[in-house]
């Protein structure tokens, strides 16, 4: 059972406390806050304990969600909770940020107080809870310079047409009541999570694919809708088709509203969203990836004369031609000792930079169409360079966005909503791919 | 933490509050009471408002409602006065026709927490009892949890627990986990509720309509259950077999565990219920959440303690993201040393190959590591590894490479040979000195320049600051000279020369002194003292590791314990790893002491010695438990010196607490250690009157926590070994 939840900003400002057994003093909080700052690094144990009182947080948003308990849980449950109160707020808020909490302050203790009686979880579906909550979401301002800076899921696509606005997802759930209550619109994101490793020889050595269709509903009531995937999806490792173009996943688990009776047959998804966001299945594919990984770089590091390292990186996105990568940043680290660098880029968009207390250089890429090839040359100078100093250039790292794409080839034939339904309804049907974690061995 | 000018803006806001116009005006009242509740949250005392907000709970907006009684919860024991104010207030909202509101009323009312409450609550909980609302009884059923929490002394009321088992049955699925959790509380006294065959059947069926949450939960109570019979037993875990492949979490491990529980005694059922659950698992180990991931990790840690194997596959999974947090990187690093085989051994090296070059020297160092342990099967091509990354000429990088080395001679002899060589390439850029020298000490007749690199020691000894690693030159220049006489004579008796007539430490002096009288004594006596094992043959046999019942670990899998215990084995995992250098200069302190290998305990377990206890907590815990195994030990306490005893123990990871000194009759000695997560705890004792045989022999005495029998065996039979060899060499 939990004590006491509280919410800290970054710089440990308290945002959110609720004390639910009275068992623990609200000193606890400070506590914690000097605990978790006085951790060397990133090197944050999720568990921490002080005298008898346990203390188990997340990072979501940039903030702490702490919840505190005397007793022995189950850290799965607690971590779980924490995440979809993370989730809630997010949907109910619009957004997860700290002003985000800071405004709807009155809103999130009044999720809490339904969502947790005496530190018991008594429910955290948004079905249920829309009918105890009252408070109205403020959303924080739709729109700012400072948000294009960092796009998330759902702004990745603002650079495409037809599309919805990147905001329109952003908004609370809530807030339709009265003025905007034509948009009923309805969200299915196909998400994919992609985490390979090259070897030094473009051999591919690893490549792993955490992917999760998600639904983020506005409408105001819940009716069944059917969500059609590829007919030849196909899985488990046994059923390879020869060389069709069968789509495969290894494994996949589904929300358990889903009803599946006609998913074995016809590969369709029976499911009545409840408002808000919710996956509805979840599924992974390891090695064999179907296509090509969508980036390949051809690196050459050479020592120049005395004290300067020559890199000359060739990077060619696989993509099919008309999609595009977004936000691509790759990472290089560089020899200890690196003091300065001069680069020649090939187009004046893309930006490098050399971070020496990383020891490592950055390239930024903002938009990479599929097919092209970009090159890139560093010259970096590095006082007292020896030739085993070479060794330290790699493995490089890359992080990017891929808007609709999947990796996997998973798509969404078709979306349909009960005929009940009433009004006229928007679907959007969205396809990203993340890099978890892409890395090329030199 | 109070903000500048605190009382002014509490002033202010009771003038506000107590404005008419103000509370004519809904919107502006309510912004107000919104203000409060910030400050509050802020941590500003702003209890003194409390009359204007009893005053504003009677208002009918619900939200403003809400917030008041959140007001009300936080200060009702401050002000208990004035919080009986407002239990009329309460009492009136418990019979609104509203659910809603009767419920929100009861919660709150039994969220106070002050004495003399209980008066006022019982009545509304027990008619909320009976609600037709079940909202409203869910309320009421936890609020009978509250109100005993409130007087937790009194008897229990059997009419509440009588009702609260009938709830059981009731409709609403959270109402009946409810119920468990408040007679879980309730009966905490007498053992918690009773999960009898007809509720556990009850609540197995009512599995499906719950949510998650309450799913894990009621699993978590079900392991109280045993069923009658093998039959039972397995028409409740095929009920419950669905559930090991949830797509919550939480819900996965929760059933797992129940089937290690229940199946105990069906390792075929346990193995199965392993692989079910390996998917999720893995699952979490990739999921977005880095605690999840973190978690996930945790948990298949301890499941590969018994099925090694399970993973294998997927070792890909616990490659590391560049971008994820170290302390799951350290994780997966773990995980990968265990999972190495034939098969994978390559990829595995490659990719650790690739951290050791991290811009964290934290995790560069953990990962030359993992390549030092999978060096103890797959020698050769971690060596290639290793030596590459000398090449590297890091600090960070070369020092921990050498303590790998020192690290793998000892566990794995056989790899002695190429080690030496490699090390000779590596010597003109000491960064570790201490271990350096101690391999050259140990394999000096291998290595063709370990003279030359000694003379360099000797002779910038004078600029050298710190006496551990004077102590470790005498030491290898006297090992050295054993057998390298003619070109160490003469370095060597530079050496001790300077450290018996100039050196200021004592320690290092005195070491000097006993080296000279011993070499007095002849080379023959000095050998026969200075060298001791090169290798430990007993510790080659505990890195393949054997495999863990699952009942060692299934009472910890999936609580906080895990995770947090975790961590303290990490933690001393560190403090050892400091501490080797020490250790090892006492190795060489004692090496008369040649231990008989442990072939006379018939099981291995491998004792370690942990964080220091204080005598405070050594005296607190030996109060508090019981004796657990008594012994004689068969042989008298050894005439050795005390320092002797202590040091001998410690090489066999034996910690002495305290003993008395000298000749006394009643001779007593405390001494602690650990192993495989218990402490142990021993009192050796001789010559009391009391205990039979104790004139001629010790008898030792042992307290554990947790207790397992197995460890204090082989506890036993090391203390005995050390102590006849201690004797047979003092005799």
């Amino acid at each position: 059972m939990i004590s006491q939840i509280f919410i800290l900003s970054s710089k440990g400002d308290h945002l959110i406390y609720k004390d639910f057994r009275g068992e623990a003093s609200k000193d606890s909080i400070n506590v914690f806050y000097e605990m978790v700052t006085a951790l060397s690094g990133d090197q944050t144990p999720v568990v921490m304990s002080h005298k008898d009182l346990h203390f188990i947080h997340v990072r979501q948003g940039g903030l702490y969600w702490v919840a505190s308990t005397k007793t022995n849980p189950s850290p799965f449950t607690i971590i779980e909770f924490l995440n979809r109160l993370a989730a809630l707020t997010k949907d109910y808020c619009g957004s997860l940020s700290e002003k985000s909490v800071r405004m709807n302050f009155a809103l999130i203790y009044e999720l809490l107080d339904e969502m947790v009686d005496f530190g018991y979880i008594q429910t955290t579906s948004t079905d249920i809870l829309k009918n105890f909550i009252q408070t109205e979401a403020v959303s924080s301002k739709p729109f700012s310079l400072f948000d294009l800076s960092n796009v998330g899921l759902f702004g990745a696509e603002t650079q495409q047409s037809k599309v919805a606005p990147s905001v329109a997802a952003s908004r609370p759930i809530m807030s339709s009541r009265g003025e905007q209550s034509g948009k009923n619109e309805i969200f299915v994101d196909v998400i994919e999570r992609l985490s390979v490793v090259i070897g030094s020889k473009g051999v591919l050595m690893k490549s792993d694919i955490q992917g999760e269709i998600r639904i983020k509903c506005f409408l105001p009531t819940s009716s069944e809708m059917r969500i059609g995937l590829n007919e030849e999806l196909s899985i488990g490792k046994s059923q390879q088709k020869g060389y069709s173009s069968a789509v495969r996943v290894d494994e996949c688990r589904f929300h358990q509203a889903v009803k599946l009776d006609e998913f074995d047959t016809f590969r369709i998804l029976k499911v009545c969203p409840s408002q808000g966001e919710q996956t509805v299945m979840q599924y992974q594919l390891c090695d064999e990836l179907p296509c090509a990984p969508p980036f390949q770089l051809f690196p050459s590091v050479q020592k120049d004369y005395v004290n300067r390292v020559l890199i000359f990186l060739k990077l060619r996105c696989d993509l099919p031609p008309k999609s595009t990568a977004l936000n691509v940043s790759i990472t290089v680290p560089v020899p200890k000792g690196s003091v300065s660098m001069s680069q020649e880029l090939s187009s004046p968009d893309q930006t490098a930079e050399l971070q020496p207390k990383n020891k490592a250089l950055l390239w930024e890429i903002p938009r990479f169409p599929g097919g092209a090839q970009l090159s890139a040359l560093f010259k970096v100078d590095v006082p007292g360079l020896s030739s085993a100093s070479l060794l330290e250039v790699g493995p490089v790292s890359m992080s990017f966005e891929l808007a609709k794409q999947t990796c996997s080839g998973l798509q969404i034939r078709f979306l349909r909503l009960a005929p009940t339904q009433t009004g006229l309804s928007q679907r959007w049907v969205r396809y990203v791919t993340h890099s978890d974690s892409y890395t090329i061995r030199i | 933490m109070p903000y500048f000018g605190s009382e002014e803006t509490v002033k202010e806001l009771k003038r506000a509050l107590s404005n008419p116009n103000v509370q004519a005006d809904r919107l502006r009242y309510k912004n107000y009471i919104t203000k409060v509740i910030r400050y509050m949250t802020q941590g500003l005392d702003v209890s003194a408002l409390f009359m204007d907000m009893v005053k504003a709970s009677a208002k009918v907006d619900i939200v403003q409602k809400k917030l008041v009684y959140l007001y009300m919860c936080t200060y009702a024991s401050d002000k208990p006065d004035l919080a009986l104010l407002a239990i009329n207030t309460f009492r009136k909202d418990c019979a609104d026709p509203n659910p809603m509101v009767r419920g929100l009323a009861l919660r709150n009312m039994c969220n106070f927490r002050m004495p003399g409450m209980t008066e006022y609550i019982e009545q509304p909980i027990v008619a909320g009892l009976r609600d037709k609302a079940s909202y409203v009884r869910r309320v009421a059923v936890l609020g009978c949890a509250k109100m005993h929490s409130l007087q937790p002394n009194t008897e229990i009321d059997g009419i509440i627990v009588n009702e609260l088992y009938a709830l059981l049955r009731d409709p609403d699925p959270v109402v009946v986990v409810n119920c468990l959790r408040a007679l879980e509380e309730i009966l905490k006294d007498e053992g918690g509720v009773v999960i009898n065959k007809p509720i556990a059947h009850h609540l197995l069926n009512r599995m499906k309509d719950l949510d998650s949450w309450a799913q894990s939960e009621v699993l978590t109570f079900l392991l109280r259950y045993h069923p009658r019979s093998d039959d039972e037993l397995f028409d409740v875990l095929s009920l419950l077999h669905a559930f090991l492949q949830s797509a919550h979490a939480h819900v996965a491990v929760a059933t797992l565990r129940l089937f290690l529980h229940l199946a105990s005694a069906h390792p075929a059922v346990q193995a199965d219920a392993l692989l079910c659950t390996s998917a999720p698992l893995l699952a979490t180990c990739g999921a977005a959440s880095r605690e999840l991931r973190f978690t996930g990790l945790c948990h298949v840690q301890q499941v590969m303690r018994s099925q090694p194997g399970l993973f294998g596959t997927h070792y890909k999974c616990f490659f590391c993201g560049y971008s994820e947090p170290t302390y799951i990187k350290f994780r997966k690093m773990e995980i990968l040393v265990e999972l190495v085989n034939d098969e994978n051994v390559a990829l595995v090296l490659e990719e650790l190959r690739s951290y050791c070059t991290d811009v964290s020297p934290e995790l560069a160092q953990a990962a030359i590591a993992a390549i030092g342990r999978i060096a103890r099967t797959y020698s050769e091509k971690c060596l290639d590894i290793l030596t590459g990354l000398l090449a590297l000429k890091q600090d960070h990088i070369t020092s921990a490479v050498i303590q790998t080395f020192r690290d793998l001679v000892w566990f794995c002899p056989q790899s002695t040979a190429a080690v030496c060589q490699t090390v000779e390439a590596c010597v003109d850029s000491p960064q570790d000195s201490e271990t350096l020298l101690w391999l050259l000490g140990e394999h000096g007749e291998q290595i063709s320049s370990a003279p030359y690199v000694m003379e360099g020691y000797i002779d910038g000894l004078k600029t050298e600051l710190s006496s551990a690693v004077k102590m470790e030159l005498l030491t290898t220049a006297v090992k050295t000279f054993l057998c390298r006489p003619a070109e160490t004579q003469d370095m060597l008796g530079r050496l001790l020369h300077y450290c018996i007539e100039e050196e200021s430490d004592v320690c290092v002096r005195d070491r000097a002194l006993l080296y000279y009288r011993l070499l007095q004594r002849g080379v023959e006596e000095t050998r026969k003292v200075v060298t001791g094992p090169k290798s430990d043959p007993s510790m080659s046999v505990l890195t393949g590791r054997q495999e863990e019942p699952i009942s060692q670990w299934a009472s910890t899998f999936n609580t906080l314990g895990l995770l947090s215990g975790r961590d303290l084995c990490l933690q001393t995992a560190v403090i050892s790893a400091a501490d080797q250098p020490s250790n090892s200069t006492g190795k060489e302190l004692l090496p008369d002491v040649t231990l008989s290998s442990p072939n006379d305990t018939e099981e291995e377990i491998s004792l370690s010695l942990g964080p220091p206890l204080s005598h405070e907590t050594f005296e607190k815990m030996w109060l508090d438990l019981e004796i657990l195994h008594r012994q004689t030990l068969g042989s008298p306490r050894p005439r050795t010196a005390p320092d002797t005893l202590q040091a001998a123990l410690q090489l066999v990871k034996i910690q002495t607490l305290a003993f008395t000194p000298g000749d006394t009759v009643l001779w007593k000695a405390y001494i602690y250690t650990r192993s495989t997560g218990t402490l142990i705890l021993a009192e050796l004792l001789q010559g009391d009157p009391q205990a039979p045989g104790s004139d001629e022999s010790l008898v030792v005495s042992v307290k554990q926590q947790p207790v397992n029998q197995h460890a204090i065996r082989g506890f036993a039979s090391i203390l005995k070994s050390v102590l006849q060899t201690l004797n047979v060499d003092s005799s």
